[in-house]
């Protein structure tokens, strides 16, 4: 059993925590995240360039960015958190050219070394796995595949194939932090998945009330917010982590009493 | 990253079946669009074997572009390089005309293959990103032709220094969307345009602009485009009986310069020499991304990028803003790779110098991106034997820049 499967409980979804890496304050927001009961987190790389993310995201990465934070910054900042929570899995989140910008050996190294736990890359696809995957998968850090609306059944077991820890079904073809699919959508999805693997499947995009994150925890494993999130920390700033806090509380809590 | 390779039976049969130009294209896009990606390339591939898509292509090309376009001997240009060469040299001129193509520029021969291509595949609505307005234009004008809607994302400061392109897409009845994010220009846009694309992939066709992007947008924007260096070789063969000795172009993601320097590849004995944006200098801000990149991954392909050392993308500079992009296409790094076509840059200031030279020499106003290009022709000939033969592409023509260029020269209009 690994930090990440074991956060996957049998009798509840698991609720997957997204936040942008130097935004506001990036360790006590995390600790809010913990507090308020998320399973897993989802700590953002900020990039220049993120095309698959709306609005919200998309400032956050940009405050990141203004802010002076550096790829090294943020291996600290989950290597700190290892030391504070050692049972919570973390993992990072991002696009391809700053994980892959010093070699795949280098990255899944600093990786093992800040204790994450996997990878979720927006835009290495399975036909482009090489540049990244096999790296993670020798070095025991899961690489969390995307499944979306266009992934059809023909080429599901293509996506299916090198994927680990999870699977990331993005609910919407869009992007982050807009409209939320409908509900049937979503249970049609994760029961067509659900046949082909045995992963635990997350759900995401435009998730934000705890009556939406209730809903998808009644057929998923796993919730996952973000944008949402992340408008907290834009609005407070430095003093977000109470606010967060309380919202993520919001959230577990539907979503411990969603199978009741 | 140098190493020895024994070089391929042939230049031209790039990409491999993944769309990969030695280590370089691929798709990396989000998984949103891969499905889509994978079907455009099925479509496309069907579409090479489909005599009646060649034959619409030809057509419009011939009757609504107005190709062939010319192939033009500069002579006064020419001269004017000999005045100033050491003795006996001074190569002879030639330009290949796009810019008289309707719209101004090569785009157009892109666009006109990418709306066959969406109409196929039974696309209903055009989305493209654009830096100087130029493709913006195109596209436009073949949304209109073939009676489908159609944004443009354009950055918000390329918009305010290309007004007059602006209103040339409002015009043509497309809607241009300003993007304020990043430093408002191409990169950004095409960031916005790939966010439209993946939340309307069902009815949404992308046509990008450059020899870039995800497979196999860099080999049908190069074969679309081939259309230049297809014509110049026959024209050049009619004309002088012999093959050129030196191929010029300029390069931002690079559709120009590789439509020309596509069916010569495998001609041995022809040099190629594409022009990198050098901006206000390679030690300062600049848009060469061969020059003062290294690989990356940006935008749906690996190649050259402007990057800093953690990989966040650098804001490229360039005078020209069809030349203003932190990459190239993929096909351009890997020509530079194994050293086929030479790469070189030309600043802001060289290309202003051109661009006046050869309003005066030859009574063409040429676009501030090809200018790059003339003013590399300039000094190359100026150090080749009389008897050898330049062929550049003047890719578009000077209208959209006069103003960017009084600007420059402190003129006010």
């Amino acid at each position: 059993m690994t930090r990440l499967s074991q956060s996957f409980a049998s009798d509840r979804a698991a609720l997957v925590a997204f936040i942008t890496a130097g935004d506001g304050d990036t360790a006590a927001n995390l600790d809010a995240l913990v507090e308020g009961g998320a399973d897993i987190i989802e700590l953002g790389m900020p990039f220049t360039d993120p095309m698959a993310d709306g609005p919200a995201i998309q400032l956050a990465n940009l405050r990141s960015l203004a802010a002076g934070t550096k790829t090294a910054d943020i291996f600290a900042i989950a290597k700190d958190f290892r030391v504070r929570h050692p049972n919570v899995p973390l993992i990072l989140m991002g696009y391809a050219n700053p994980m892959v910008r010093r070699g795949a050996q280098w990255f899944a190294d600093a990786c093992t070394d800040a204790g994450v736990d996997g990878i979720i890359c927006v835009d290495i696809p399975a036909e482009e796995d090489d540049v990244l995957g096999p790296g993670l998968r020798n070095a025991g850090i899961a690489n969390v595949r995307l499944a979306t609306p266009t992934t059809d059944a023909n080429r599901l077991p293509a996506v299916l194939e090198g994927a680990t820890g999870f699977l990331y079904y993005v609910s919407v073809a869009g992007v982050t932090g807009k409209q939320q699919a409908a509900q049937a959508s979503i249970e049609d999805a994760v029961a067509a998945l659900k046949s082909q693997t045995d992963l635990p499947i997350a759900v995401g995009f435009g998730i934000r009330t705890p009556e939406q994150a209730a809903a998808v925890a009644k057929t998923a494993d796993g919730v996952v917010v973000g944008s949402a999130i992340v408008e907290i920390i834009a609005e407070h700033g430095a003093g977000a982590a109470p606010h967060v806090r309380d919202y993520v509380k919001s959230l577990s809590s539907a979503i411990y009493n969603a199978r009741k | 990253m140098t190493e020895t390779q024994n070089p391929p039976n042939s230049y031209r049969s790039q990409p491999d079946d993944r769309g990969h130009f030695g280590d370089f294209g691929g798709r990396y896009v989000a998984e949103t669009l891969m499905p889509l990606v994978l079907d455009l390339e099925k479509h496309y591939t069907a579409a090479k074997a489909d005599p009646a898509f060649s034959a619409e292509f030809d057509d419009l090309l011939e009757h609504y572009v107005g190709r062939p376009s010319p192939l033009y001997y500069a002579e006064r240009l020419t001269e004017d390089v000999r005045t100033n060469a050491p003795e006996g040299k001074g190569a002879q001129i030639w330009f290949k005309r796009d810019e008289l193509n309707h719209t101004g520029a090569h785009k157009i021969n892109n666009c006109i293959g990418q709306i066959l291509l969406a109409k196929r595949m039974g696309k209903t609505r055009i989305i493209a990103e654009t830096g100087a307005g130029q493709h913006g234009v195109a596209t436009a004008t073949v949304c209109a032709r073939f009676g489908l809607p159609c944004v443009i994302y354009m950055g918000a400061r390329d918009m305010e220094r290309q007004q007059p392109n602006v209103f040339r897409m409002k015009l043509l009845g497309a809607e241009v969307v300003g993007v304020e994010s990043g430093a408002r220009t191409l990169k950004d846009a095409m960031n916005e345009a790939l966010r439209d694309w993946v939340a309307n992939v069902h009815d949404t066709f992308y046509i990008i602009g450059t020899a870039a992007g995800p497979h196999p947008y860099p080999e049908l924007v190069r074969d679309f485009q081939s259309v230049i260096g297809r014509e110049a070789r026959t024209q050049m063969m009619d004309r002088t009986g012999r093959l050129p000795d030196l191929l010029v172009a300029a390069i931002g993601g690079g559709s120009n310069a590789i439509g020309l320097f596509h069916p010569f590849l495998d001609d041995a004995d022809v040099a190629m020499l594409g022009i990198e944006a050098a901006g206000e200098g390679l030690k300062k801000k600049h848009a060469a991304s061969l020059a003062g990149g290294e690989p990356g991954i940006l935008h749906g392909n690996k190649t050259y990028l402007l990057q800093d050392e953690d990989g966040q993308i650098d804001e490229a500079h360039s005078i020209s803003a069809g030349l203003d992009y932190p990459g190239i296409g993929p096909e351009h790094s890997w020509l530079s790779d194994i050293g086929r076509v030479e790469y070189d840059s030309c600043t802001d200031e060289d290309a202003l110098a051109a661009f006046q030279q050869l309003c005066r020499t030859e009574g063409i106003i040429p676009a501030l991106e090809p200018s790059h290009a003339i003013s590399a022709v300039v000094k190359r000939a100026a150090e080749m034997d009389q008897d050898k033969v330049i062929l550049a592409n003047l890719c578009g023509r000077g209208d959209k820049d006069i103003f960017t260029v009084a600007d420059a020269l402190g003129v006010k209009m």
